[in-house]
């Protein structure tokens, strides 16, 4: 176990604002805080407060491991400041080297405070190293669960989101699917397709698959599985939108699409179902 | 013993199943149904699974039977009600309910009956 003596410690803490200055220095020549999406001041606020913390947590602890409580802090700041670059679109090397950027700054106060003792000089070098590194990949850790939590979170809203079940007409439901369908996406899309049936009593329900790009086995199946629940609550299905490459292809893969009605596009179909539920529409005057 | 009650109203018989279905209940309605046709010489027969929300493989084939046996004795058979949550499972298990007639709710199952024995 290696640790940052006394004297390390004292020197950081008396040499604080020439360290802040020099590592400020140092992630300026980097680039990392000249960026528009940071504030200068937010920046030197950030780097005086881990610092601190950093002084706080280091007394006598061990270098190589940042799990104990005395680290908890580090750890929080460190989270939040990750989280905080994830959000805002910053990648994981200007993330991780407002870490490592404090070394040289820390490197140059030990060479000088320590000029004299080659061996303890070793040892404290050892020590800041080891130190900071583990920070650094907690630091790439946290950015890495946060961008990961980003994506998680966006792939759940694009999955609502690309499912909306639209009401066309009195008793007459459309759902304009976009994008591939998968099985998890079609269990989606059905489960909202039917609790809407049940909620507004519509007798027929349009499935409109203009922005689905294939259709092939599989995604026929998907369908046929929606058509054949929406008939089994007792409301009609109508499958529009279907295209010209997407009905060689069905034709070619010789799938069974008996039993739904399809038409080739919204419009056709929300005739149908005006037409099936007694509805005319005429020009007026 | 445990029965689900079958109602007439006129010419058609309704069954309301308003409990959880186990494999007994199913065989004794399927029994009882069937008798009620022949003794009432019903022309329809409406079967209300709107409470009913969760099947297994059994009830589910079961349900296709009931239709299927008052279809036989002439009486036009509508299921009605069906939940989101058991029509997926129907689907999954890959009952499908071929030949059965489905409407949302009794209202519209009545409708489509006197519409159906009507028409013959």
């Amino acid at each position: 176990m290696s640790a940052l003596s006394q004297q390390t410690i004292d020197a950081t803490r008396k040499n604080e604002g020439h360290l802040l200055a020099s590592w400020q220095a140092n992630l300026d020549a980097s680039g990392a805080s000249r960026d528009s999406r940071i504030k200068q001041a937010e920046f030197e606020g950030q780097t005086r407060e881990f610092l601190r913390l950093f002084l706080a947590s280091a007394n006598g602890s061990d270098t190589a491991n940042i799990t104990g409580s005395e680290w908890a802090d580090v750890r929080g700041f460190l989270d939040g400041l990750s989280r905080s670059r994830a959000l805002q679109g910053f990648d994981s090397q200007t993330t991780a080297s407002f870490i490592f950027s404090l070394k040289r700054p820390l490197f140059e106060l030990l060479q000088a405070q320590y000029a004299s003792d080659a061996s303890e000089l070793a040892a404290q070098l050892w020590a800041v190293t080891e130190l900071l590194d583990t920070l650094g990949m907690y630091t790439v850790r946290a950015f890495q669960k946060s961008r990961e939590e980003v994506i998680a979170r966006q792939q759940e809203e694009l999955l609502e989101l690309s499912t909306p079940v639209v009401k066309l007409w009195d008793g007459v439901l459309a759902l304009p699917m976009i994008g591939t369908l998968d099985s998890q996406r079609t269990q989606v899309v059905m489960e909202s397709l039917l609790q809407r049936i049940v909620e507004t009593g519509s007798e027929i329900a349009i499935i409109d698959i203009t922005g689905v790009p294939t259709v092939d086995t599989l995604v026929a199946q998907h369908l046929l599985k929606t058509v054949t629940a929406i008939r089994l609550m007792g409301a009609d299905a109508i499958i529009s939108g279907v295209r010209p490459q997407i009905a060689q292809t069905i034709v070619h893969l010789g799938l069974d699409l008996q039993g739904i009605v399809t038409k080739a596009n919204l419009a056709d179909a929300l005739a149908l179902a005006l037409k099936r539920s007694g509805l005319t529409v005429t020009k007026a005057g | 013993m445990e029965r689900i009650p079958i109602l007439r109203m006129g010419d058609f018989l309704l069954v309301t199943i308003q409990v959880d279905m186990h494999d007994e209940l199913a065989i004794t309605l399927q029994d009882d149904l069937s008798e009620r046709i022949s003794k009432t010489s019903a022309r329809g027969v409406l079967i209300d699974i709107s409470a009913l929300d969760m099947v297994d493989s059994f009830i589910g084939r079961m349900i296709g039977t009931i239709s299927g046996l008052s279809k036989i004795m002439d009486a036009e058979t509508v299921l009605v009600g069906m939940q989101p949550a058991v029509a997926i499972t129907l689907v999954e298990l890959g009952l499908t309910l071929p030949g059965v007639i489905t409407a949302l709710n009794v209202e519209r199952g009545m409708k489509l009956l006197r519409e159906r024995v009507q028409a013959e």
